[in-house]
């Protein structure tokens, strides 16, 4: 078992996005996040999936993915060099006691904050998901009130593109 | 750049003007509120005609029949809500066997989607994992498009059912129709042509093989691969073994031929595919009911071959040395051009032990029974109708009785449901090979179980006059579970007995057929001839057949292929 990032390019189409979470519920396949959006050519979206499975199983995902009629491409970017990053938005616990030591957390991780209440900090943080994991581990679990993570963006290093 | 001609036409003229563009015959269907316009055009022309089905479930397995009898696509048209429901069996068994056929569905107006409305149902979620791909055309604009596509994907690659749910509204809406001479999708391209390099991989290992098999599957049937096939098991001399879905790809009466492997494969089949050294795979799937436990299948080592229109089918459950996606009658081109090239080993001992396994005769029986055997019954059905009937069947002892002693020499002449294993399905799957093959004879092969799942079709094949001969094996028990039950359940025949079965004879006449009760061996031979003498008639002939009887050889679920029960014969 190991864990793929797979990146789809697929028509922007009512309906992909069923079929593809339908492919994965039905055929037994780990989804750990999914994300999509539109590209920059407005009739496709582009999606990145991270899922966990052996090498066989990973190959029939990519095999069954293809297979979609409104997808356009599949690749699985763990297979190379790759970059992946996720954002997230932690909103924590920022009395005037805490205010400093969280702004010193937040400047480490380089967060941003981004708004600012009496009692609270927003934080938004960038980075791959270990980093964002290590973030919450640094913090005092009784500070973090709420968080929203986007799930992976991935995209290949170098010349290794994934387009029509 | 010549201007298309076009002209104002509603969306229900539109579905009318589309199907005729595709030379559809027949469709087949139920009306219903959400499809009145489509109807009410229909009724307005005589090129595509409509057939009349009992229910929907029907619809869909005779335009499957009416499909994988014929080079044609089969084409069924039901109402939003049950009407669809009631079609989800059909369209299911249809996508399990790749079966190229379109779905119109009727669906509420655009403006009550959503909103619980009458006869409504989510169409295209509820179809979404049993379809090759399915749409909701929102306007009418996309509505030729939408029909282009459902035509140009069920047929092309690996074919399957495409449903295309069209709301009320759309029906009536108008917009300029053209119909597209072509379709061109960037996110569909099926391959055609083998990888080169693949394929001279695969001719090394043919020409290297001293124990080569061919093992080949309803892939071969829906390319219309057989005859490319037989040259190439005849020039190589090499033995070949067919699936359940891929009977009549190869001559079944010619010696290379070692009859169907797999669950209830004949000894010599599944023996040949253990102790092959080089196994060229097409259009098969490696799926449980064929080479039972992988993990056995994988203890002796071979070098495997795999041809396929779909890379997903390669390497799923057994890991092959050389895949090859592409389209079967292509890449057989080429791996028949490149044999040439070489010389295929002497085989001669491999034959010898494939005779030795051979004269096992796994399919005997008892032949002096007093009771009706029905696999006599099937023996006689074969001689009567001279090999040449197209014969569907339902699921069950029956199904496998029919594969094993029916000896099919043609491609498509064999109509069953052999992935999802649909009961009910025969007879109206008969009603569309009829309807595609005038004339010819049919004959479907069922059990008083299965029949009824689907037998107000007996109506619609007498509106239609379809002079179809039903065979029912009739053992009072739904057999193939009351053989399971016997094997691995202690004899404990829990609700395998069918009890107060109606009169099938009395049924038959009900309908207004002909039927026929055949209770003694020496009766079955001439009830046979006199039903198919009738040439314009349907007979209901109920054999009562030996409640005991189980199919043999069998692989227990989750054996290897080569742990057979054998009948007690041996």
């Amino acid at each position: 078992m190991s864990r793929h990032i797979i990146s789809v390019l697929v028509e922007n189409e009512a309906g992909a996005l069923s079929r593809i979470a339908g492919l994965f519920s039905a055929r037994g396949y780990n989804i750990e996040s999914l994300t999509v959006a539109p590209t920059e050519d407005a009739s496709m979206s582009r999606m990145t999936i991270v899922t966990t499975g052996s090498e066989d199983v990973v190959e029939q995902i990519t095999k069954q993915l293809n297979k979609l009629i409104e997808i356009v491409k599949v690749i699985d970017l763990s297979e190379a060099e790759h970059i992946e990053r996720e954002l997230m938005l932690i909103k924590v616990r920022a009395g005037l006691k805490e205010r400093e030591d969280m702004k010193r957390m937040a400047d480490i991780f380089r967060g941003r904050i981004i708004d600012v209440s009496d009692n609270t900090y927003t934080i938004e943080l960038t980075g791959d998901g270990a980093k964002l994991d290590a973030f919450i581990k640094s913090l005092d679990q009784g500070t973090i009130i709420e968080t929203v993570r986007t799930g992976a963006s991935g995209i290949g290093r170098g010349n290794r593109v994934l387009r029509v | 750049m010549d201007r298309i001609k076009t002209t104002t036409l509603n969306g229900a003229e539109i579905v009318i003007r589309c199907l005729q563009e595709e030379g559809v015959e027949f469709v087949f269907g139920y009306p219903g509120g959400a499809v009145l316009y489509i109807y009410d055009e229909l009724f307005k022309q005589d090129k595509v005609k409509h057939v009349l089905v009992r229910h929907e479930q029907g619809a869909v397995h005779a335009a499957d029949g009416y499909s994988r009898s014929s080079l044609k696509t089969g084409v069924a048209l039901v109402t939003s809500g049950p009407g669809v429901t009631n079609a989800v069996t059909g369209i299911a068994t249809a996508y399990m066997d790749s079966i190229p056929m379109v779905v119109i569905t009727g669906q509420v107006p655009t403006h009550a989607i959503g909103l619980d409305a009458f006869q409504e149902c989510d169409t295209v979620g509820i179809t979404r994992p049993i379809v090759k791909h399915n749409m909701l055309v929102k306007d009418v604009k996309d509505l030729a498009s939408a029909m282009k596509k459902a035509f140009h994907i069920a047929t092309t690659g690996r074919p399957g059912p495409v449903v295309v749910d069209i709301p009320k509204d759309v029906t009536t809406a108008t917009c300029e129709f053209s119909y597209p001479e072509e379709i061109s999708m960037r996110s569909y391209q099926p391959v055609r042509k083998g990888h080169a390099g693949q394929i001279k991989k695969a001719v090394q290992l043919l020409l290297e093989a001293k124990r080569p098999m061919v093992y080949t599957g309803g892939g071969v049937v829906l390319s219309n691969a057989s005859g490319k096939l037989k040259e190439l098991v005849q020039s190589t001399g090499f033995p070949c073994t067919n699936t359940l879905m891929g009977l009549g790809a190869y001559p079944a009466t010619d010696k290379q031929f070692l009859g169907m492997l797999g669950m209830h494969g004949t000894y010599e089949a599944n023996m040949a595919m253990q102790h092959c050294d080089v196994l060229l795979a097409i259009g098969a799937r490696f799926d449980d009911r064929v080479i039972g436990n992988p993990a056995h299948f994988a203890q002796n080592p071979r070098k495997i071959i795999h041809i396929d229109i779909d890379p997903s089918s390669i390497s799923k459950r057994v890991k092959v040395d050389v895949p090859i996606v592409g389209n079967i009658p292509d890449v057989l081109d080429e791996v028949l051009r490149n044999l040439k090239e070489g010389k295929t080993q002497d085989i001669k001992a491999w034959w010898k032990q494939i005779e030795d396994w051979r004269a096992k005769d796994c399919l005997k029986y008892d032949r002096n029974s007093k009771i009706i055997k029905p696999q006599f019954v099937l023996e006689k059905l074969y001689e009567v109708t001279k090999g040449d009937a197209f014969i569907t069947s339902d699921v069950g002892q029956h199904q496998m009785w029919a594969a094993q002693f029916y000896k099919f020499d043609k491609p498509r002449r064999w109509i069953n449901s052999g992935g999802l294993g649909t009961m009910g399905f025969g007879l109206p799957a008969a009603m569309g090979v009829q309807m595609a093959n005038p004339g010819a004879t049919v004959a479907c092969v069922t059990g008083e179980s299965s029949i009824q799942m689907c037998l107000q079709e007996l109506s619609t094949c007498k509106q239609y006059r379809l002079p179809i001969k039903i065979v029912n094996l009739n053992n009072r028990y739904m057999g193939m579970v009351r053989q399971w039950q016997q094997f691995f359940h202690g004899n404990r025949y829990s609700e395998s007995y069918m009890d107060a079965l109606p009169d099938f004879v009395k049924l038959a006449e009900g309908y207004g057929h002909r039927g026929v009760l055949i209770d003694k061996p020496a009766d079955v031979e001439g009830a046979l001839k006199e039903a198919f003498s009738k040439k314009n008639e349907l007979v209901f002939l109920d054999f009562i057949t030996d409640q005991a009887e189980n199919v043999y050889p069998m692989i227990p679920g989750g054996k290897g292929i080569t742990e057979m029960i054998l009948s007690e014969e041996l």
